[in-house]
């Protein structure tokens, strides 16, 4: 069970409050219509899907229902920190007060 | 001398307390140069293989595998076999693979123990049995065996469910394919790894490919743990490691990897004779000739490359086959574990060429790919000797993605796998 720490509520709670939401900072594009196949293809289906680092979205579903961002590490499944949909997460090792 | 299995054998080894058994496959030394090599060395990478071998009369083969043999998801399903999907283009390459399971412990001389006990696949909603109904009608429109069951006929199959109508998934109805059923996952990794390697594939395990080698758009080679070994071709068939594969050729896919559990409990005694599953509450359940109750749950929802998963997964899961089998519930599990399944957006696999000439990828098949062993590694094998899909692959080719001609099996074939 993942412990994972909502930005908005300030708080720890369990990963069943949450609903996962893929890869952070995909950009939906401009002007779909102009777009090539291959980059709407792009845009809709392919994924960096790392094995370690990955900055993904997570929807506090049961909770404040607001989405935010989490560095986790796919192998380890160990959560380096979370922050609000505008910020940026810091590095790996300078955010302090949560727990992985 | 090769030896053959049979009931001879086995007498004859009796005699001398099987302790002269031959070894099932050679230890090779990685060789400088291949024709072609498979990097993975699950059931879908032994079977294409063997198939490239057989069929295709190659022979200057080597499968390299980081870990063991059938190690990875081959030995980490819950080994259904069925072909009962909804889209043409999926059932015909599943139903292929079925035919091929018929006949596969004979073709191998190795007994996989396919046993066609049937499947029933639950519907618990008026929704649910109006998938199932065109489900089977687009099944039979395929050739393959599939029927609507009432609630009643779904009791007679399996007397140990729950009928009830006031339980919180009441059993509607099901579908029902007689031909499908389930088969011993090693052995299947174990009966192809054997028979390539008396066609003279080289099994090389405890080596892990750490990249590969492309020149001028075309692949020459690949890098591992015990240095570089050059190919005129290279075969991808890693499952849930396939994107970090790709990446190593600059390619990307549009697969996310996810960890998927399944658990199985003590050995009891005889109590459930076909396979059920039901994809509106995630559980599936048979029982294995030993006994044990074989339990698959859905994959996390997170993406995942550590081998195991979150327990609130399991939990659900539990809580409805406890639910359909209330019999079961004071039944202990015994082991749980996970495996990375390679989730396509589409949940259909792919299967094909790639931008770089001699590399190609079989990928893809999420939480189902053991079913289509045999059937992936024909098709797979027949692309990679004739640098062109197969026609039954050619559907499942990564240009789908942009031209939008998805296969989409995503709860359309009653899937949990």
């Amino acid at each position: 069970m993942l412990q994972i720490h909502c930005p908005y509520c300030e708080e720890h709670r369990e990963e069943e409050e949450f609903a996962y939401s893929g890869e952070a900072g995909i950009v939906r594009p401009e002007s779909p219509a102009e777009l090539s196949d291959e980059a709407w293809g792009d845009y809709l289906f392919f994924r960096k899907n790392p094995r370690g680092l990955h900055q993904e979205l997570w929807l506090h579903a049961s909770g404040c229902r607001r989405y935010f961002k989490v560095l986790r590490d796919t192998v380890t499944y160990a959560i380096h920190g979370s922050c609000k949909i505008d910020e940026q997460l810091a590095p790996v090792g300078q955010i302090s007060g949560i727990r992985s | 001398m090769k030896e053959r299995y049979s009931i001879f054998s086995l007498a004859s080894h009796a005699r001398s307390y099987h302790e002269n058994w031959q070894r099932v496959w050679r230890s090779p030394e990685l060789k400088p140069a291949y024709d072609v090599i498979i990097v993975g060395g699950g059931g879908h990478g032994l079977a294409t293989a063997y198939y490239l071998a057989k069929v295709h009369g190659l022979r200057n083969i080597a499968v390299i595998e980081k870990g063991y043999l059938g190690g990875g998801n081959t030995a980490r399903n819950t080994t259904i076999v069925r072909s009962n999907y909804l889209w043409d283009e999926s059932a015909q390459l599943y139903e292929f693979s079925l035919k091929l399971w018929e006949g596969l412990s004979q073709e191998l001389n190795f007994n996989t123990m396919f046993s066609q006990r049937g499947v029933l696949n639950l519907g618990h909603s008026l929704q649910d049995m109006r998938d199932i109904e065109r489900r089977v009608n687009a099944n039979r429109l395929n050739g393959i065996d599939s029927e609507v069951l009432t609630t009643r006929e779904v009791k007679s199959i399996v007397p140990v469910i729950n009928d009830s109508p006031n339980i919180r998934y009441p059993i509607l109805g099901a579908s029902w394919q007689p031909r499908a059923g389930t088969a011993r996952h090693d052995a299947v990794a174990w009966g192809y790894a054997r028979a390539a390697d008396r066609l003279g594939v080289d099994l090389i395990q405890q080596t892990e490919v750490t990249g590969l080698r492309v020149a001028n758009g075309q692949i020459t080679g690949v890098d591992t743990s015990r240095g570089p070994v050059a190919a005129k071709k290279v075969a991808c068939v890693a499952a849930g490691n396939s994107g970090v594969v790709a990446a190593m050729a600059g390619l990307r896919l549009p697969i996310e990897s996810h960890p998927l559990q399944a658990l199985v409990s003590e050995p009891i005694k005889p109590v459930l004779d076909c396979v059920v599953m039901s994809n509106a509450v995630h559980a599936y359940v048979s029982q294995s000739d030993k006994g044990d109750l074989v339990i698959g749950a859905g994959i996390d929802g997170y993406t995942g490359y550590g081998q195991r998963g979150s327990f609130s997964v399991v939990e659900h899961c539990l809580s409805a086959i406890v639910e359909m089998f209330p019999a079961f519930s004071r039944v202990r599990m015994n082991r749980s574990w996970g495996g990375n399944v390679d989730i396509c957006p589409d949940a259909c696999p792919i299967i094909g060429t790639t931008p770089v000439k001699g590399l190609y990828f079989n990928c893809g098949w999420g939480t189902g790919g053991f079913k289509a062993t045999p059937g992936s590694g024909y098709v797979f094998a027949d692309t990679v000797a004739h640098d062109r899909p197969h026609p039954l692959a050619a559907p499942f080719s990564i240009q789908r993605f942009y031209t939008g001609a998805l296969i989409d099996e995503h709860g359309a074939a009653g899937v949990a796998h």
